[in-house]
C-alpha cells in the first residue's frame, strides 16, 4: 500500500521517523457493546471467513469457547465467563481481537521497521513481510493478542479488516453482527454513541456500566461497553493496562540513547578526522568504511 | 407468528420460553434487542437453564422442565387475582361469557368423557350449550356458573404461588417478578409478545403449553396488536413454507384436511369439515371451504377434475389411522415397510430412541435417500466404532443416494415464521450430479407412467390424473409452481388476485388458497424488494408477499374497540374515521364492514372469539392443565396422584415398557440447539466445526461434585433406552430445583452430535429420547426424560 498513511512505525524512533501522513484521515474506531451481545459468534467466524482463517476442527475443552485461544488462523474469538455477582449468574460474553490501542504496546517492542505500523485511522496493523518472528509484539501486547504462526513464525492479529476500511466498508466482524452489539465509525461518533448507550443503561438499573477505553494504553480503537466497567476482568480484560516498564524503557530511553550515541560516535569520528586526519591502511585489508550505523540502530 | 419478526420492536415486555431465541434464531433476536433499545422493553426468560437469551435478560426464572403449564395458568390466575385484565378485551373478543354443556366437567385430573382403554376422550360435553337456532348461549353478566370465565377461575383456582412452585421448582421471589412484568401489559397501551419454538412443542402437551400462552395473552389483550401476539419461532428457513404446504401427514396445503375412512364421499368430506356460524352474524371464514378444496382439486387433477367425478376426490388417499414418523418407524421395526424415501430429514439422528430407528432402517428392503449431504443415515449401515456400532454383513437394505441441490442453488421462495414468501434466486450451480428435488421427484412420476402404460397395475388413475402440463415435465420450475399455488382464473386464464375469487364449481384452480395473492397478474409478488415503512411500525407492504392476503398482523380488528377505536392512539394498525376504514396493514377483516358488523376479530373460528374454552379441538381437554412429562423425576403429579402424565397420549405396543422410573434414572435431560450448528448440516461446515467441534453434557455443580465429575471429564449417560458417551460442561447456569420435597437436577444435551461430518465424532442425543409425543401432534418429548450420569473412562 502506498497510501502514507502510516502515523507510527515499529523500528523507528522521534529521530527517525515513519513517513509523512499525506492525508488526514479521522480515527476509527470499533464499538463493542456487551450488553447487547447475545455470544453468537458470527463475528468470529466471518472474519475468519473474510480473512481466509482455518484454525484445526478441536475438541472440547470444558467451555463454549472454540477454539480455546487466539492464534494465527483466529484472530477473533468469544470468549464466555460465569460470574456471580450481588447473588447473580450472570454469562459474560466478550468480543476478544486486537484493541489497537492509540500507544501500541506491540508497535513499541517491535524492533523491525515497518513490521508493525499504525494508520492515519488509527489501526494497528502488521506486515507480516517484514516480520522476522521476534516475538516481542506477543510478550509486549498486555491485552494478550498477537500470535506467532507456528509455521511461517510470523505474528498475527485482527487488522480491523484493513482492506475492507480503506475502501469504505466496516470490518467483516461488524458487517456480521446481528444484535447491534457491534459498531463502526469514527471514534468521535464511537464515543457519542457510547455515551448516549451508558446513559440508558444507567437508566434500565445497570450503575455500573460504563466504556472500557482504557487510558494506560492511550485508549484503544475498540472500546467496550461493559455492564459493570469496575470489574473488566469478569469479560477477561486486564484492569489498567499499559506497555511494560522494560518495553517504555526500551523506546524512550535505550533507543533514544542509541541514537544519540550514533550521533556522538559520528562527531567524534568527525573530530578525529579534522583534528586526526585518516588513518591509513595497508593495501590488503578490508576497508573500514562503516555503512551499517543508521541501520543497526533500527535493527536492535 | 401472528405478528412478524420486524413487529417485536413494538412490544413493551418480549417473553421467551419454550424457545432460546437469543441461541437459536440469533438474526430474529435482533428485534429483541432493537425493542429492549429503542422502545424500552423489557426482556423475560424462562427456561430450564440460563441460556443466552437469560445472559440478556432483565429478568430470569428458572422451571424445570415440562411444567410449563403450571407455570402459565399460575400466571393466568395472578393476572384474574389481582385483576390485572384487559376486561375490555375480553369482553369483547373472547368466549368468557359462553355457556358451556351442563355435562362438561374435571375431576381428579380428567376431562369428562375418558376412556381408560383407548386412553381417548369422548368430547360431545366439551362444547357450548346452543340454542333452538343452533347458536352458542353467552351470559354477558357472567352469572351463570357454567359461563367460560367462571369455569375458567375454577379451574386454574389449584395453581396458587406456592403450588407453581412446588411443581416447576421456580422459587416463589422469582416467579412473582415475571408475573408482575407480564402483568403490566394489560393496559391498553402495552404490550407483550412471546417468542416460543421447539421448547414447548417437544413435550407430551406441546399444543397445550402453546394455549396455555394463548390464555395469558387473551386476559392481557395482547392478540391482534403490535408488539403482541403468539409466536413461534420456526427452526428450518422453510418449515412455514413445509407446513402451510401440508407436510403434515393428516394435511392437505393450505391446512386443508386430507381426508380419512369416514370420509366416504365429497358431499360428507365437505359437511364435515365447513363450520357453520356459531353466532350471528359471523364472518366463519373456514366457511369457504369447499372453494378452497375444490379450487386445489381443480389444481390437482386439472381437467381431469370434474364435477361429474367429485373433481377427483375419489383419487385422494383416504387415512385410517396416523402415519406420523414414529407410527412409521415403529410399522418398519415390525417389518411392515418395504422402501423408504427420505427427503430432506437426517432420520437416524433427528427422530427419537436411535436403536429402534437403526433397527427398524435394517429391516427395510430398499431406502432412498434425497439430500445434499452424506448424512448418518445414508450411511446408517456402515460401521464407525461405537457410534454406530453395526456389522455391515448383516444388512440387506439397499441404498440409494441421490444427491439434491440446497436451497442456494436454486430458485424459489421461502416462507419464513412471519409468514412472508420471500422469493429467492439461484446463488450458484450444484456441484457435481445433484439435482433439484423437483426434478428427481418428477422423473420418478414420468417413469411410474411409463410403467403403467406399459405393465399396466392397480390404481393407475391417480397417477394418470395427475395435472402435469409443464412446460417440461421432467423438471417443472419454481415459477410454473409458484402460479400454480396462486391460482388462475381457468374460464379468462388470468392469475387470480386473492382467495376471495375462488368457486367451488372448478371454474378456478389454486393449489393453496393461503398463498394466492402470491403471483397475479402484476407479477412476482414474493420478489418485491420494497421496504419503505410510512408508519415506523415496521410495516412494509412493499416487501415481499404476506400470506394471507399480505397482511402483517392477523386478528388485527382486535387492535380497535369494537366501534372501531384503535385502543392504543400509538399502536394503529386500523381505525374507522369518516365512515371508511383506514389503515397501515391489510384488515383481517371484511374491510367493507362498518365497526359494529366486523367486530368478531378472530374470523377463522364459526364464534369469531378468542377461545379460553378449546371446544373439542385437542386431544386432551379443552382447558390446559399440568400432566407430568411420561418420564416424570418426582414419580406423581402433586395435583393429582392418580393421573400423572397426559392420559390421551399414544402409547404404540411396546413402548410402555421403553419408559424409565425416577427410581432408577432420577434426572431431567432436555436436549437443545446451539447457535453455532443448525441440526445436523453444519457439522459438515468446517467455520461452524471449529466453532463448536464436538457435543457435551451440561450439568449442574452440585450434581457434578456428588458424581465425581469434573469440568471436562467423560461421561456416560443413559436412559431406558440406551446410553451415549460425551464430556461433561460443569456450569453454574444449571441449578438443581426444589420439587415437591426433593432437589430435582436437570442435565442438558445439545443436539448436533453426529459421526459423519467435520466434528468431532459424536453420539447423538436421540440415543436416550423417546417416541412417546405430544397427543395431538405426536410429536416427541425431547425436552423432558429421565437419565441417570456417571463418570466414564474416554473413548
Amino acid at each position: 500500500m502506498s497510501a502514507q498513511d502510516i502515523i507510527l512505525s515499529s523500528g523507528t524512533s522521534e529521530l527517525t521517523p515513519a513517513a509523512q501522513v499525506r492525508r488526514k484521515l479521522a480515527k476509527v474506531a470499533k464499538l463493542f457493546d456487551a450488553t447487547k451481545c447475545n455470544g453468537c459468534k458470527a463475528c468470529q467466524v466471518s472474519c475468519s471467513e473474510w480473512n481466509d482463517l482455518r484454525a484445526p476442527v478441536g475438541s472440547f475443552q470444558g467451555s463454549y469457547q472454540n477454539p480455546m485461544d487466539l492464534s494465527s488462523e483466529c484472530w477473533t474469538l468469544m470468549k464466555y465467563q460465569e460470574v456471580e455477582r450481588d447473588n447473580k449468574l450472570n454469562w459474560r460474553f466478550t468480543h476478544s481481537a486486537c484493541m489497537h490501542c492509540d500507544d501500541p504496546a506491540c508497535l513499541t517492542a517491535c524492533s523491525t521497521k515497518g513490521a508493525i505500523v499504525q494508520r492515519a485511522n488509527g489501526v494497528v496493523d502488521f506486515d507480516s513481510d517484514k516480520c522476522i518472528g521476534c516475538g516481542y509484539c506477543v510478550v509486549a501486547c498486555p491485552f494478550d493478542v498477537p500470535r506467532l504462526d507456528p509455521i511461517d513464525q510470523k505474528a498475527y492479529k485482527c487488522t480491523m479488516c484493513s482492506d475492507r476500511i480503506q475502501v469504505g466498508q466496516e470490518p467483516a466482524c461488524v458487517k456480521s453482527c446481528i444484535t447491534g452489539a457491534l459498531k463502526y465509525g469514527t471514534r468521535e461518533d464511537m464515543l457519542f454513541i457510547a455515551d448516549l448507550r451508558i446513559k440508558e443503561l444507567h437508566k434500565r438499573g445497570f450503575t455500573k456500566a460504563g466504556l472500557y477505553n482504557p487510558e494506560g494504553v492511550g485508549g484503544t480503537g475498540m472500546m467496550m461497553i461493559l455492564h459493570d466497567v469496575s470489574q473488566p476482568q469478569d469479560y477477561g480484560l486486564p484492569a489498567d493496562p499499559k506497555t511494560s516498564v522494560p518495553i517504555k524503557l526500551w523506546q524512550d530511553v535505550v533507543k533514544p540513547l542509541g541514537a544519540a550515541g550514533i550521533i556522538a560516535t559520528v562527531a567524534v569520528a568527525c573530530l578525529h578526522r579534522i583534528t586526526v586526519g585518516r588513518n591509513l591502511v595497508e593495501e590488503d585489508e578490508p576497508a573500514q568504511f562503516d555503512h551499517t550505523h543508521s541501520d543497526k540502530s533500527d535493527k536492535e | 407468528m401472528t405478528n412478524h419478526w420486524i413487529d417485536i420492536k413494538n412490544s413493551n415486555v418480549v417473553v421467551i420460553m419454550g424457545g432460546n431465541a437469543a441461541e437459536a434464531h440469533p438474526v430474529g433476536f435482533g428485534w429483541v434487542t432493537e425493542a429492549m433499545e429503542q422502545n424500552n422493553a423489557k426482556l423475560v426468560v424462562v427456561d430450564p437453564r440460563f441460556n443466552r437469551s437469560a445472559a440478556l435478560a432483565d429478568c430470569y426464572a428458572p422451571l424445570r422442565s415440562g411444567t410449563d403449564i403450571a407455570f402459565l395458568l399460575g400466571l393466568s390466575r395472578y393476572l384474574i387475582e389481582t385483576e390485572q385484565v384487559n376486561y375490555d378485551y375480553v369482553k369483547a373478543y373472547t368466549n368468557a361469557s359462553y355457556i358451556i354443556r351442563e355435562d362438561f366437567e374435571f375431576n381428579e385430573g380428567l376431562f369428562s368423557g375418558f376412556d381408560e382403554k383407548s386412553r381417548t376422550y369422548d368430547k360431545d360435553s366439551w362444547y357450548y350449550e346452543l340454542d333452538e337456532d343452533g347458536y352458542a348461549k353467552v351470559d354477558e353478566t357472567y352469572a351463570h356458573p357454567r359461563c367460560v370465565w367462571n369455569l375458567l377461575k375454577h379451574h386454574i383456582d389449584r395453581y396458587d404461588f406456592e403450588t407453581v412452585s412446588n411443581i416447576t421448582g421456580t422459587p416463589v421471589e422469582d416467579y412473582e417478578k415475571v408475573c408482575a412484568l407480564i402483568g403490566s401489559t394489560h393496559t391498553h397501551d402495552k404490550a407483550a409478545t412471546f417468542m416460543y419454538a421447539l421448547g414447548w412443542t417437544h413435550h407430551t402437551k406441546g399444543a397445550q403449553n402453546i394455549r396455555s400462552m394463548a390464555l395469558v395473552q387473551l386476559l392481557l389483550g395482547n392478540i391482534g396488536v403490535l408488539g403482541g401476539g403468539v409466536n413461534a419461532l420456526r427452526g428450518h428457513s422453510n418449515v412455514q413454507g413445509a407446513t402451510d404446504m401440508g407436510l403434515l401427514c393428516q394435511n392437505l396445503p393450505g391446512y386443508l384436511k386430507l381426508p380419512n375412512d369416514n370420509d366416504t364421499d365429497l358431499a360428507t368430506y365437505l359437511d364435515n369439515y365447513t363450520p357453520k356460524a356459531l353466532r350471528p352474524g359471523q364472518t366463519n371464514y373456514w366457511s369457504n371451504y369447499p372453494k378452497f378444496f375444490v379450487s386445489q382439486m381443480k389444481s390437482f387433477w386439472g381437467e381431469n377434475a370434474t364435477a361429474a367425478n367429485s373433481f377427483g376426490y375419489d383419487w385422494l388417499p383416504k387415512w385410517d389411522i396416523q402415519y406420523d414418523f414414529t407410527k412409521h418407524i415403529d410399522m418398519m421395526y415390525h417389518g411392515q415397510v418395504n422402501g423408504y424415501f427420505i427427503q430432506g430429514v437426517n432420520a437416524i439422528n433427528s427422530m427419537p430412541n436411535r436403536n429402534k430407528t437403526l433397527a427398524a432402517l435394517c429391516k427395510l428392503k430398499y431406502m432412498v435417500v434425497m439430500d445434499p449431504l452424506a448424512t448418518e443415515t445414508s450411511v446408517f449401515w456402515q460401521k464407525a466404532g461405537e457410534f454406530n456400532d453395526v456389522q455391515p454383513s448383516e444388512i440387506q437394505t439397499e441404498v440409494f443416494r441421490l444427491p439434491t441441490t440446497l436451497f442456494a442453488e436454486e430458485e424459489g421462495c421461502i416462507v419464513n415464521s412471519g409468514r412472508w414468501m420471500q422469493w429467492h434466486w439461484k446463488g450458484a450451480n450444484p456441484p457435481g450430479e445433484s439435482k433439484p428435488d423437483a426434478e428427481i421427484l418428477s422423473g420418478i412420476l414420468m417413469k411410474l407412467r411409463e410403467l403403467y402404460k406399459e405393465e399396466g397395475g392397480v390404481l393407475p388413475e391417480p397417477i394418470e390424473a395427475i395435472n402435469w402440463g409443464y412446460h417440461n415435465p421432467h423438471f417443472p420450475h419454481g415459477e410454473e409452481v409458484a402460479k400454480e399455488l396462486n391460482g388462475i382464473d381457468l374460464k379468462t386464464g388470468k392469475q387470480l388476485d386473492s382467495f376471495s375469487q375462488l368457486k367451488d364449481d372448478g371454474s378456478t384452480a389454486c393449489g393453496c388458497w393461503i398463498y394466492s395473492g402470491c403471483w397475479t397478474e402484476a407479477g412476482n409478488m414474493m420478489a418485491r424488494r420494497d421496504n419503505s415503512d410510512t408508519s415506523g411500525k415496521g410495516i412494509t407492504p412493499g416487501w415481499a408477499f404476506s400470506w394471507p392476503a399480505n397482511r402483517r398482523v392477523l386478528y388485527n380488528r382486535a387492535s380497535c374497540d369494537v366501534n372501531g377505536k384503535p385502543w392504543d392512539p400509538k399502536r394503529v394498525i386500523v381505525e374507522w374515521t369518516n365512515g371508511k376504514w383506514h389503515g397501515i396493514d391489510q384488515g383481517d377483516f371484511n374491510m367493507k364492514l362498518p365497526p359494529k358488523e366486523s367486530a368478531h376479530p378472530f374470523i377463522m373460528q364459526p364464534e369469531g372469539v378468542g377461545r379460553f374454552f378449546a371446544l373439542k379441538h385437542l386431544a386432551e381437554g379443552p382447558f390446559p392443565e399440568h400432566y407430568e412429562p411420561m418420564e416424570s423425576p418426582i414419580g406423581t403429579n402433586p395435583l393429582h396422584p392418580n393421573v400423572i402424565s397426559n392420559p390421551a397420549v399414544r402409547m404404540l405396543p411396546g413402548v410402555a415398557e421403553t419408559l424409565g422410573s425416577h427410581t432408577e434414572f432420577p434426572y431431567v435431560c432436555t436436549t437443545y440447539s446451539l447457535t453455532e450448528h443448525f441440526n445436523f448440516w453444519t457439522i459438515h461446515c468446517r467455520l461452524a466445526a471449529i466453532s463448536m467441534p464436538e457435543t457435551f453434557v451440561e450439568l449442574d455443580e452440585i450434581l457434578a461434585a456428588k458424581k465425581g465429575i469434573a469440568n471436562g471429564d467423560w461421561v456416560k449417560v443413559s436412559s431406558k433406552r440406551g446410553s451415549l458417551m460425551t464430556k461433561a460442561l460443569v456450569t453454574k447456569r444449571l441449578q438443581p430445583l426444589k420439587v415437591h420435597g426433593q432437589m430435582v437436577h436437570t442435565v442438558g444435551l445439545p443436539r448436533h452430535g453426529g459421526h459423519n461430518g467435520l466434528t468431532r465424532r459424536s453420539y447423538s442425543c436421540n440415543v436416550l429420547t423417546t417416541e412417546v409425543g405430544d397427543a395431538n401432534t405426536q410429536v416427541p418429548e425431547f425436552k423432558a426424560f429421565l437419565v441417570d450420569i456417571a463418570k466414564a473412562e474416554g473413548v
